[in-house]
């Protein structure tokens, strides 16, 4: 369908930005989701405002201790950049699922974020890692963690008037182990099922910190409490591994969806453990 | 609104309306019917064209974005005969059949000759994964790329470097 009648504004700064936003005016990033949905009518914004030449939203920078990414960063940046492979190897690793390379040459990590599809590799990840949103509004910011930013089905704790500005993600230690997996039925769909893994591993052996995330089987990213909890401080081996399993069934309630139903996202989901605590023990162990 | 932007190598200046995509825009504001509109919400990449050197959703993105920009379509890509061995390789193994994908399909694919010169049969189909074609089974279009790839490495030096625009290679 064609898109509705609209009215188009490109804000080169953030105070041309706040002039701007009224009533009847969306945000317009990428426009890999936002204009798709123009296209079923599944909104009629009165005015796009097009942010994505406002310089104070680029850049990746480390500063102050985090790893900071501009929130108009696209995909296929995202995907290249050299300190995010250092700091934050888990975001390299999930560009690639991401949609398709002519997707991700537009799309941005703020979009992403602020459109919090719960099938969405970007916000899962911002949760595994413990990241914090920097959320602008004229005359002011305010930070948030990812934990507390994604509210419920494509709902977030951003408030009319904010936007997002930046992401900053944690610098990943040397014990840091990250990675993501996920089952899509065509390569760039978005998943059925996947999970964000992140935890350290001692020279132990030992696991700290864990931050399994899932995506694509709840209303958002859903960190899962009770599998984190029974792998806290255990060796990874083969038994820590089924009891991190035997504690997910806690932690998830998948609604059936059009993949499939809950019990088969159950499944799922313990294999995606499975595989990704598999991956982390030291090579010797690992089944192939 | 006017917009001002370089449509394979030339400099075009035209009133367009805001909910203008670029593909309505490039086919009927200015003729050039070789960018394809097919699902027009970005599922299946008849539509892809190149903005600023990089394939985009054509589908995805408004005309009036774009003062200033610089976009490609399939006919200046076919004018300066940078994919003219891969066009060859589409014939020669009935890599298009409708058509209809076949713009959008040869775009994306010049961006793998481009980009990714020692891309596998995988990563030709990862890369292409998201260009739907009705028609060929795919199979044909990954022989025609995963060829013109191999005929270019042997007529490409070593040390041209990847990325480089090698229009007299593998001819
Ligand atoms: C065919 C297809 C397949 C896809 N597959 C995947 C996939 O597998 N995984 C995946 O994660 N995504 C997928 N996407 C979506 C893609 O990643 C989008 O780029 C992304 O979700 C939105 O980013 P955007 O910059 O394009 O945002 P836009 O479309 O421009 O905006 C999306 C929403 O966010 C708001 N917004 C944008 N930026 C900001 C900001 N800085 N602050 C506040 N609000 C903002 C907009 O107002 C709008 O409501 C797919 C898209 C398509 C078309
Ligand atoms: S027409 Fe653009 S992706 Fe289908
Ligand atoms: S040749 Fe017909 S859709 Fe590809």
């Amino acid at each position: 369908m064609k898109w509705p009648a609209l009215g188009y504004l490109r804000a080169s700064s953030l105070d041309e930005l706040w002039r701007a936003l009224g009533d009847g005016a969306q945000i317009l990033a990428g426009g890999q989701t936002l204009l798709a949905t123009l296209a079923f009518r599944l909104s009629e914004p009165g005015t796009l405002v097009d942010i994505t030449r406002i310089p104070e939203l680029r850049g990746i920078t480390v500063t102050g201790g985090v790893l900071r990414v501009g929130a108009l960063t696209r995909h296929a940046e995202l995907g290249r950049d050299a300190l995010v492979a250092r700091h934050a190897p888990l975001l390299t690793q999930a560009v690639p699922h991401i949609a398709h390379p002519a997707i991700r040459n537009r799309g941005t990590i703020g979009g992403s974020l602020a459109y919090a599809d719960p099938a969405a590799e970007l916000p899962a990840c911002a949760v595994a890692l413990n990241a914090t949103l920097v959320l602008a509004r004229a005359g002011g910011e305010r930070r948030i963690k990812a934990t507390e930013f994604f509210t419920g089905l494509l709902t977030t704790a951003l408030e009319p008037g904010e936007i997002i500005a930046a992401v900053e993600f944690p610098l990943a230690g040397p014990s840091q182990r990250a990675t993501i997996l996920e089952v899509a039925r065509r390569s760039g769909d978005y998943a059925m099922a996947g999970l964000a893994a992140v935890l350290d591993l001692g020279a132990d052996g030992r696991i700290a910190s864990p931050r399994l995330t899932f995506f694509g089987v709840g209303e958002g990213p859903v960190l899962a409490k009770n599998a984190n909890a029974a792998l806290e401080g255990r060796v990874l081996d083969a038994a820590a591994i089924a009891a991190a399993q035997a504690a997910l069934e806690g932690d998830l309630d998948p609604p059936a969806d059009l993949h499939g139903p809950p019990a088969m996202k159950r499944h799922l989901c313990r294999v995606l453990l499975g595989r990704a605590l598999q991956s982390f023990t030291p090579a010797t162990e690992q089944a192939a | 609104m006017m917009i001002t932007l370089t449509v394979n190598g030339e400099r075009v200046t035209r009133h367009v309306e805001p909910r203008r995509h670029l593909i309505d825009f490039l086919r009927l504001d200015l003729g050039l019917t070789g960018s394809h509109a097919g699902c027009e919400h970005g599922v299946c990449g008849a539509c892809t064209v190149r903005v600023d050197g990089e394939i985009v959703r054509g589908c995805l993105v408004l005309a009036a974005s774009l003062d200033g920009a610089e976009v490609t379509t399939i006919e200046g890509l076919t004018d300066s005969g940078e994919v003219a061995d891969l066009q060859e390789a589409f014939v020669a193994r009935n890599a298009a059949q409708c058509g209809f994908c076949t713009p959008g399909m040869v775009m994306a694919a010049a961006d793998i000759l481009r980009h990714h010169a020692d891309a596998d049969r995988a990563a030709i189909r990862e890369h292409l994964s998201g260009n739907y074609c009705r028609c060929t089974g795919y199979q044909a279009i990954v022989d025609a790329v995963a060829a013109t790839l191999s005929e270019r490495a042997i007529h490409t030096p070593a040390d041209a470097g990847r990325g480089d625009r090698t229009q007299e290679a593998g001819r």
